[in-house]
């Protein structure tokens, strides 16, 4: 496995996650689609991570060890606070829900004139 | 970490200490009236510790946590400005905030964290740090507009919930390519690594560059990302209205001038970003102020006031390559003076819509009429709000839109000083007509109210905003100071 094909990976996923979140009707699989951009981003980080590292590292690149895990940790973050993102949103949508009696977001669209 | 780290994040640690406390107080009170006073005291305490960071002298390194957090006079100055406007919005919504009932608690501490996300922007130098500081900018940004049980706020929180997430993995995605194009997430070694690998005109950085942009560019409601903003601006509870259009809005600057200037500076990278911040500059301008006048709701009008106010604030953003004899960092100390100023100046017309719309229980322009008359000190203070605005003397925005202008005019940018000057007399039809309506449209009802029926908070918060936004129409020369030491030690 090359690092373009991960790369490419992440670019398809974050693709379909945006359409997805653009174009979807129901909230909760806006909130999916926005997911499934996030675990693109995540894949690009580590690919670029596991693959530019050990070539700095072999290349004798002036403080290559120093960024030797930031994609990893940059992905751990992002997993951690698209967790926040979906349990917040998910409060929302009950409060839709309650309010309107569907989770359409095409129906929560009272300011749209 | 060490007690020196600690020591420079100890503001964002005293204002959610701040937070916190609220919370606790909130379990113990059952009179919530004590507790935007305790969350204004207790301020002091994020404010002081801001103040002596800024008077140490002998304070040695100015970063802390590895090279990921930096307290210099560029952060501090956004510390300042932040922490006054979350003081003036927490201090005009304790009338409004009676509507959220037993949950107030909760309300002041949600503001309070955004304001600690935001503190935090101010001084994040490295990409993580800045993208959690920025979450937590926005999540609790997305609760406070969902706040009240009613069907438009609820839609107002989605949206911005929504947006903010694809607009982080947008941001995300263009971080992660610049991460793996230069290896380092750190800004100073992003641009280290792209002079000394020769990545200057990489078409991934361009492309990672682009995606940054846009993610930045929701946060600060420029166009073509300002769709959230109408909607949002609308059905959110107005203080918090007035909290998004100032605060999030100084920080989403901070963090634009921050990144672009430390990593992306246009003598190591080869992409001149100072052309895309005027066209998306004289846009912002021009869509914000046309749409802006079919209003009739102010909040919705401010919204887009607020639209056409980011496009003002980017003119500073182009303005940064002087022409010789010009100087170079005006275009951005404009930025600063700026956001100073229009902070003020919206927060005093915020503080006049809090306090109208409470009272009237309804947000459209035509609620203001005879406001004159009822009320002289409110409709004054929203007059200058109004003409600050505008930009006419002898207001604080008046100075700001000078100094910003004539920068473009240093740096080439004639263009867009004329397209600035003809949006600004645009505004003033829109603006004006909150006036006109104000005085001389008779009151539905003819009897004069007392001041204080409007709501002590929101009366006070209106005449300190206003108090600020004259003063410094006068006498700019302190913010314009500050202004020039924090440019300096951002550029150098």
């Amino acid at each position: 496995m090359t690092l373009e094909r991960f790369l490419i990976i992440g670019a398809i996923l974050f693709a379909i996650g945006l359409y997805g979140a653009l174009s979807k009707k129901h909230a909760i699989a806006v909130l999916m689609s926005l997911e499934l951009m996030f675990n693109g981003v995540n894949v690009t980080a580590v690919a670029l991570s596991r693959y530019t590292v050990p070539k700095a590292l072999s290349e004798n690149i002036e403080n290559a060890a120093s960024f030797l895990l930031t994609g990893q940790v940059f992905a751990v973050f992002i997993i951690t606070v698209a967790a926040a993102e979906v349990a917040l949103g998910l409060a929302i949508i009950i409060a839709i829900y309650r309010s309107r009696s569907t989770v359409l977001v095409t129906e929560a669209a009272d300011m749209k004139k | 970490m060490n007690l020196q780290d600690i020591y420079l994040i100890s503001p964002e640690i005293g204002i959610a200490i701040v937070a916190a406390f609220v919370i606790i107080i909130d379990l113990f009170v059952s009179n919530k009236k004590v507790l935007p006073v305790v969350a204004l005291v207790t301020l002091l305490i994020p404010l002081f510790l801001t103040i002596q960071l800024h008077l140490d002298t002998d304070i040695g390194s100015k970063t802390g946590f590895s090279g990921t957090f930096q307290v210099d006079d560029f952060a501090i100055f956004f510390k300042y400005l932040i922490l006054g406007s979350t003081a003036i919005v927490i201090l005009s919504s304790t009338q409004y905030a009676r509507r959220f009932g037993g949950h107030q608690g909760e309300y002041y501490a949600l503001i309070l964290f955004s304001a600690a996300g935001m503190m935090l922007l101010a001084s994040s130098m490295e990409l993580i740090t800045l993208y959690i500081a920025l979450e937590l900018t926005a999540l609790p940004s997305a609760a406070l507009a969902a706040f009240i049980r009613q069907r438009k706020s609820a839609e107002a929180g989605i949206k911005f919930l929504v947006l903010s997430a694809v607009s982080s993995a947008v941001l995300l995605y263009g971080m992660v390519l610049v991460y793996g194009l230069t290896g380092s997430s750190h800004l100073n070694e992003i641009a280290s690594s792209i002079t000394n690998n020769g990545l200057g005109s990489s078409p991934a950085l361009l492309f990672g560059i682009v995606l940054i942009t846009a993610g930045f560019g929701f946060k600060i409601s420029a166009v073509p990302f300002q769709m959230w903003a109408p909607d949002v601006y609308e059905g959110a509870p107005t203080p918090v209205t007035g909290f998004l259009s100032v605060a999030s809005k100084a920080a989403g600057f901070a963090i634009i001038l921050r990144v672009f200037y430390t990593s992306f500076g246009l003598d190591n990278a080869n992409i001149d970003w100072a052309n895309m911040m005027a066209v998306l500059s004289a846009i912002s301008m021009s869509v914000g102020n046309l749409i802006a006048i079919r209003q009739n709701n102010i909040k919705r009008m401010l919204a887009y006031s607020t639209v056409a106010q980011a496009g003002y604030l980017m003119v500073g953003l182009a303005a940064i390559t002087a022409l010789p004899g010009g100087d170079d960092n005006a275009g951005p100390i404009g930025v600063l003076f700026y956001l100073a100023g229009y902070a003020m100046t919206n927060l005093a017309a915020f503080s006049v819509v809090i306090a109208v719309s409470n009272k009237t229980n309804n947000d459209s322009i035509n609620s203001f009429s005879g406001l004159a008359r009822k009320s002289p000190l409110l409709a004054g203070a929203m007059a200058l709000a109004m003409i600050s605005l505008i930009g006419i003397p002898p207001t604080v925005g008046f100075m700001a839109k000078i100094y910003l202008f004539s920068a473009a005019m240093d740096t080439g940018l004639e263009w867009l000083a004329i397209v600035g000057v003809i949006n600004s007399v645009i505004s003033a039809y829109y603006y004006l007509r909150v006036v006109k309506v104000m005085f001389l449209s008779s009151p539905k009802e003819n009897e004069k109210d007392s001041e204080t029926s409007y709501g002590v908070g929101a009366v006070s918060a209106a005449v300190i905003a206003m108090a600020g936004t004259f003063l410094f129409g006068i006498y700019p020369e302190p913010i314009l100071r500050i202004a020039h030491t924090a440019i300096d030690s951002l550029i150098g």
